[in-house]
């Protein structure tokens, strides 16, 4: 019985383990692979089925004038935006999700819980409709096609995400544990700073992830709201398409956008399997 | 350095949690608030604390205005009825917390930590995170950081409630040495609880809170000898003080078919819409006493307590022994009514056998 069960557990691991590590195999080698490859049936084993070159990866490196298209400037450019938007949302939405976890708001008929679902409405709304507005609104303060009308615009696609997750989080720890600092002698910023915030580093961490997650797979209005100046990942990778798919560049492209989310998970699965995101509050 | 407390009020909604509470604490005393849930015991603690600004009233610490004075800035120390403090850190660094607040030398923290460790028996276990403390541990990591202080004014909301019964004795007793052993001479101690019974072995001087208003207040054999009304009579005994609806006429207390002689101090008491009062330990089993029928019998402890019920008088006895009862059984008992108290109709005590509220 239970070497049946160790034997089972271990199948599912390996078949799991296949199923997930196999479309990233399958992407590393069609990188090395030239239009024959690709196109000539099935093949696995470099130097066996094929020849490897690295032309999918110089594709990338090239610039335009020698008929590449160079994604360093626009990676690098999506690096800048994601970590920015993303950590002036986390800061801005963990405040303010304080704020709406221990203090009262009224004016009229709108209360604390009102306020929290306007933030999570601005996610209701198909991107269509919001990029109006925002194409007019960037346009007007002439932030068009810039990386700093890109922040902008991410902030406010992020912090909604942020707020939502901490005002959640912040209702779980216990107000008697701000009630507690404050009788030993800190004030309000303090007690936020030297005893809510520590406690509240799992929530900071989740919402920091998917801040970072939806950041960086933006391709809609990464798009939309600029031209030539200004280019992201996601769009710069939409301009690998021509006329024959070039698989080979597309999977190396593939490779090098989802390995920092990759690192990301990482860094998050390590924190999680240290136990450190559950028995902080009781 | 006195605590005066002038007309405080607090009513958040419909309910009043404080109403028109008044009172003068002095340093070097110990003063049980004695209240049921929800009688406004917390909002008092955290008003003084500062954490809650009453409607109106005043308060005043050493004849300074107190609600002027942010709580951070007012030197109290609060312990909670839930074990709260501070996840992140561990026991040591809990209980150094207040001491780094107010930039104290380390060598200096340290040495009152360890003290502080020493006098609620939790030394060795410096390095532990608070997690993986027992709750009476934890409890005890509180009590720690609320004494490390020095504070003026320590309040202690139901401290007990949360433990488990043996840790609960153990724990009152050390309470008890803490409160004796001259830390009160320069601090107010303020203890809440629902516990009569804490109320009594504390031995402070009580202040029996209801509704957000203030009964009684005096030493607590007075309030366990006179209590001024039925209302302090239920709240400050457990079980709550049997009160039956009787008539005093010739002598004889009549309820429900049986006369009861009265004693001297009931016997003048001949008015309507009287009741008789008496505790459920004053109240024994008698061959040849009064047949009741049992409602209920629970177990509690190493006492039973008999729910009794004859004609729509309903009493509860409890015996200092482990009885089984059945339900509908009848049992005879008798009334030592010479410990009766008896209440007007409006309920304040007509009555009592310690001769009354100025005897």
């Amino acid at each position: 019985m239970n070497k049946l069960y160790i034997f089972l557990k271990y199948f599912f691991i390996v078949v799991w383990t296949v199923f997930v590590v196999a479309p990233f195999l399958w992407a590393l080698t069609t990188s090395f692979k030239d239009f024959q490859s690709v196109n000539g049936g099935v093949t696995y084993i470099p130097w066996v089925d094929f020849e490897p070159n690295l032309e999918g990866w110089k594709v990338l490196i090239k610039s335009p004038a020698k008929g590449g298209v160079d994604i360093i400037e626009p990676y690098f450019n999506s690096l800048f935006v994601t970590c920015t938007a993303s950590l002036i949302s986390i800061i801005l939405g963990t405040l303010s999700a304080y704020a709406l976890s221990r203090y009262t708001f009224k004016a009229g008929f709108v209360k604390n819980n009102d306020i929290t679902f306007f933030f999570i409405s601005q996610r209701i709304m198909p991107p269509i409709v919001l990029s109006i507005p925002f194409f007019l609104f960037l346009s007007s303060i002439n932030l068009l096609d810039s990386l700093t009308g890109l922040i902008v615009v991410y902030i406010v696609l992020l912090m909604p995400i942020a707020v939502w997750i901490m005002v959640d989080f912040f209702n779980k720890v216990p107000r008697e544990i701000d009630e507690t600092a404050l009788i030993d002698g800190c004030n309000p910023y303090q007690a936020f700073l030297k005893v809510v915030l520590p406690n509240s580093i799992p929530g900071l961490i989740v919402a920091g992830m998917f801040c970072i997650i939806f950041g960086w797979i933006d391709f809609f209005f990464a798009f939309i709201l600029t031209f030539t100046e200004v280019q992201l990942l996601p769009v710069k990778i939409v301009a690998l398409n021509s006329s024959v798919t070039p698989w080979w560049s597309l999977s190396a492209s593939a490779l090098v956008s989802v390995a920092p989310l990759i690192i990301v998970a990482f860094i998050v699965e390590r924190y999680l399997s240290k136990g450190n995101l559950s028995g902080a509050i009781k | 350095m006195d605590l005066v407390a002038n007309n405080l009020s607090y009513k958040p909604d419909d309910q009043y949690h404080l109403n028109e509470v008044s009172f003068n604490f002095k340093e070097g005393n110990l003063y049980t608030i004695l209240g049921r849930t929800l009688s406004g015991k917390t909002t008092l603690l955290k008003t003084i604390a500062g954490l809650l600004t009453p409607d109106s009233g005043e308060i005043e610490f050493d004849g300074k205005n107190f609600l002027k004075v942010p709580v951070w800035e007012r030197n109290v120390a609060m312990v909670y009825q839930q074990f709260i403090n501070y996840p992140h850190l561990n026991v040591f660094e809990n209980i150094a917390f207040p001491l780094k607040q107010r930039k104290i030398d380390q060598s200096i923290i340290k040495e009152k930590v360890m003290d502080a460790l020493k006098s609620v028996g939790l030394l060795g276990y410096e390095n532990r995170k608070i997690q993986e403390l027992s709750g009476g541990q934890q409890q005890r990591v509180s009590l720690a950081r609320s004494l490390v202080k020095n504070a003026k004014i320590l309040l202690l909301d139901e401290p007990l409630v949360n433990l488990d019964y043996k840790l609960r004795e153990q724990l009152r007793e050390e309470f008890k040495n803490l409160f004796s052993k001259g830390l009160a001479d320069e601090t107010i101690l303020i203890y809440s609880t629902t516990d009569p019974r804490e109320t009594m072995e504390l031995n402070g001087e009580v202040i029996v809170l209801d509704e957000g208003k203030i009964l009684q207040v005096g030493p607590a054999k007075e309030i366990f000898e006179n209590p001024n009304s039925l209302k302090v009579a239920e709240i400050s005994n457990d079980p709550p003080m049997n009160i039956i609806e009787a008539k005093i006429s010739d002598n004889q207390i009549r309820f429900e078919g049986i006369d009861v002689e009265a004693p001297q101090h009931l016997s003048k008491l001949t008015e309507d819409g009287l009741k008789i009062g008496l505790r459920s330990s004053d109240i024994e089993l008698n061959e040849n006493g009064h047949e009741f029928e049992v409602e209920l019998a629970e177990i509690s402890g190493s006492e039973t307590l008999l729910h009794l019920k004859r004609g729509d008088t309903k009493i509860i006895v409890s015996i200092e022994e482990v009885l089984n009862f059945k339900i509908h059984d009848k049992v005879k008992i008798n009334f030592k009514i010479d410990r009766a108290y008896a209440f007007h109709a409006d309920g304040k005590l007509a009555s009592s056998p310690f001769g009354g509220l100025n005897g």
